[in-house]
């Protein structure tokens, strides 16, 4: 385990050189291409952020996949996609699973065994059902033992590998498999689990949220987390056209939206100091991020104008409190 | 317990958590990760002993769950790494779904296990209920009789878990309590003889090859993963002879020869009990003193649960003059005709066309006490199925009516 340091030193995104995109896109991929992720899925592309990163910054990623999309998509035998180090081991248990490795790294390196002295960094990679709900209780271990490690959580807001059921990821009013919009009941009555600021409560050196329609936030944020010693949080921004009924070619624009809206801010936390990277001009109306997805439509019939204004306020009230906490 | 290096053989005065936690020294796995479950928390007291003091170089991962245990394990072995955990009872429960992974991954992880009760109730004393919950999850298992024999088969696993024909994770019992917590004496080899009897693992498709990227734990359909489960049929058939290997070469270093199973008396008796962990040390004793008596009743002890070893098995019947068997079982099957154990015994006799008369009895569960009139008690009983009499199909030892 990594030993508790005092503060890691970060280093700052004007620090963070991001080469020219047409650089970053010459890159060999790590992820081959004949995946069998739907059509319009925004976690490959969310893959392909993170392996630019990566690669710009002469990182290795050794990543431990939980069950869940990317996973089964990603790996059916006797193909596999990858092309860096990969384990599935199962649903619950990413965070554990890539923290053994990191341990295993180190015992080996102790006895002149590693197979390489390359950069390396460890990668727990799961959606938010492994993250928010099943895979909760193993990712606070890792977390709390000090673990040098990324743990990335590819949002999308419900278990879309079964088939769109709810997850404590999944927004208000929003309709899915197991709490669908009816008569009696609109959708999911409770709000978003709040992952971030719990992931925060550990401790660790650094928690940001990203999103793939802001690349270059994503890349510093990436960056940065590859280069801090200690665990990182970082939750992904992940547009589901299949899950969200959205349309195929504007997982990037719903992307934007979201962070246009303030339904998903863009921020970072270095040793429990927030700082919120992107403030909107003017912010747009969460119906504008509403209204391109298919999971809210019944919230603009007629009738069922407060579901729209709660989570409006679910919205506003988060945003509050991001400014409430940048000034701690 | 003491920390210190063993630089000559010693007999010392050991619980079976403390030979444990000695051969674990001596091993010097590369990651240990644990939680802690009664009875077997005291191994990791004393290995946390041996990490806080510099004794072995092992990555000691204080995890939240044994499910975390067991997963982190699995990680570390991908890897490369030696990687070894221990629990008990409702801890291997937990581990259980882990278990089939880490098997069918063929991750060569070693795991001593201290038998205990699963819940409900709740129950923190010996039986086997946890092992044989996890019976069917490709894990090899043996059980051991006493403390030493604990520090023994927990060394030698290591060399049947990574031997290259068998790459499968290794569950050793032993009773909880009885054998965990009971002093008894203990000889210990000198590290430098486990250092060398284990030897040095071999990195076999590590995750931290990062030149030679490998995928571990693909998803496979239906197209596939039947060979993956026949390839792990053939690594357990290949166990039987490794573990038959393992044994002979622990044989000539340390002099104590260990088979798949452990015959007392049984050559001209006509009586036989067949019983796996410490019971058997009772049952030997009190074999002897029926013996005095003239009364032709043997023992036959199972090592090896996992692989069952039941040509072995039915040999050994075969050539004594046994009119009736009794197995006894340290677990529950509820609904099935008798205990797990007492099931691979008929299957292998009847698959072979011996059929004899066989009962089964339960015993022991949840710490219940069995001592020498038990014994003596079950061996009545198989003697009434001798003789044609009306004898249940489980016979529950030592119960209050």
């Amino acid at each position: 385990m990594a030993q508790v340091s005092d503060k890691p030193k970060f280093v700052t995104r004007e620090e963070v050189k991001m080469p020219p995109l047409k650089e970053l896109t010459s890159m060999r991929d790590k992820i081959a291409p004949g995946h069998r992720l739907c059509t319009g899925c925004v976690a490959g592309t969310i893959l392909r952020q993170m392996f630019m990163a990566a690669e710009a910054a002469d990182y290795t990623l050794i990543i431990a996949n939980a069950t869940g999309c990317v996973e089964v998509c990603t790996s059916i035998y006797p193909y596999t996609s990858w092309k860096v180090p990969w384990i599935h081991n199962a649903f619950e248990n990413a965070a554990a699973t890539i923290t053994g490795v990191e341990a295993a790294y180190k015992a080996l390196k102790k006895k002149g065994m590693l197979p390489s002295d390359k950069k390396v960094k460890f990668v727990a990679l799961a959606g938010d059902g492994g993250t928010y709900d099943i895979g909760f209780q193993s990712l606070s271990g890792a977390f709390e033992r000090n673990h040098d490690f990324i743990y990335v959580c590819y949002d999308n807001e419900a278990y879309m590998n079964t088939g769109i059921q709810r997850s404590s990821a999944t927004p208000r009013h929003a309709s899915t498999t197991t709490q669908p919009a009816g008569k009696v009941i609109p959708g999911k009555p409770q709000p978003k689990k709040w992952m971030p600021e719990i992931a925060v409560a550990h401790g660790i050196p650094y928690v940001a949220q990203l999103a793939p329609s802001n690349f270059n936030d994503f890349f510093k944020k990436f960056t940065k987390a590859l280069n801090t010693e200690g665990p990182s949080y970082l939750n992904i921004f992940c547009t589901c056209p299949r899950g969200w009924r959205a349309k195929e070619e504007e997982g990037i624009l719903i992307s934007k939206l979201a962070v246009e809206t303030n339904y998903w801010p863009l921020f970072e936390v270095e040793n429990g100091s927030w700082k919120i990277n992107y403030k909107p001009k003017e912010r747009k109306s969460v119906v504008e991020f509403l209204k391109k997805q298919g999971r809210f439509k019944h919230m603009f019939k007629s009738g069922n104008e407060h579901l729209i204004e709660e989570l409006q306020q679910d919205v506003d009230k988060r945003w509050e409190r991001l400014l409430k906490l940048e000034q701690l | 317990m003491a920390v210190r290096l063993m630089t000559e053989r010693k007999v010392v005065p050991y619980t079976g958590n403390m030979a444990t936690a000695e051969a674990l020294r001596q091993i010097n796995p590369d990651v240990v990760a644990a939680y802690p479950i009664t009875p077997q928390t005291e191994i990791m007291h004393f290995f946390a002993n041996y990490v806080a003091n510099g004794l072995v170089d092992t990555e000691f991962m204080t995890v939240e769950s044994e499910h975390s245990a067991l997963s982190a394990a699995v990680g570390a072995a991908a890897a490369g790494a030696r990687a070894m955990t221990a629990t008990a009872g409702p801890g291997l429960a937990l581990m259980w779904e882990i278990l089939g992974v880490a098997s069918g991954m063929r991750l060569p992880i070693v795991i001593p296990v201290v038998n205990r009760a699963l819940s409900a109730p709740i129950n923190i004393h010996c039986d086997h209920s946890d092992m044989m919950g996890a019976r069917d999850q490709g894990c090899i298992m043996l059980f051991s009789e006493n403390a030493e024999e604990q520090y023994d088969n927990v060394i030698q696993a290591v060399r049947i878990a990574e031997d290259e024909r068998v790459r499968l994770p290794v569950i050793i019992g032993m009773d909880g309590f009885i054998i965990s917590h009971s002093i008894e004496n203990v000889s210990l080899l000198t590290d430098d003889e486990v250092k060398k009897f284990v030897g040095k693992q071999t990195l076999t498709h590590s995750l931290l090859d990062i030149d030679n990227p490998v995928t571990h734990g693909p998803i496979a359909m239906a197209d596939s993963y039947m060979e993956f489960k026949r390839q792990q049929r053939e690594a357990m058939m290949n166990a039987y002879k490794v573990i038959r290997e393992a044994g002979e070469e622990f044989a000539e270093l340390k002099g104590k020869k260990y088979e798949h199973i452990e015959t007392y008396k049984t050559e001209d008796a006509e009586y036989i009990l067949i019983v796996m962990g410490s019971a058997a040390g009772t049952a030997k004793y009190t074999v002897d003193g029926l013996r005095e008596k003239g009364e032709k009743v043997g023992l036959i002890k199972v090592r090896t649960f996992r692989p069952f070893p039941y040509y072995d098995v039915v040999d050994v019947i075969d050539a004594s003059n046994v009119k009736a068997i009794g197995v006894m079982d340290r677990a529950e099957t509820f609904g099935g005709y008798s205990g797990p154990l007492f099931e691979e015994v008929c299957t292998s006799l009847y698959t072979r066309g011996k059929i004899y008369p066989i009962t089964g009895i339960v015993y022991g569960l949840g710490g219940r006490d069995c001592n020498l009139n038990h014994i003596e008690e079950a061996f009545d009983v198989v003697k009434r199925k001798a003789a044609g009499m009306d004898v249940p199909p489980v016979t529950y030892l030592n119960l209050r009516v």
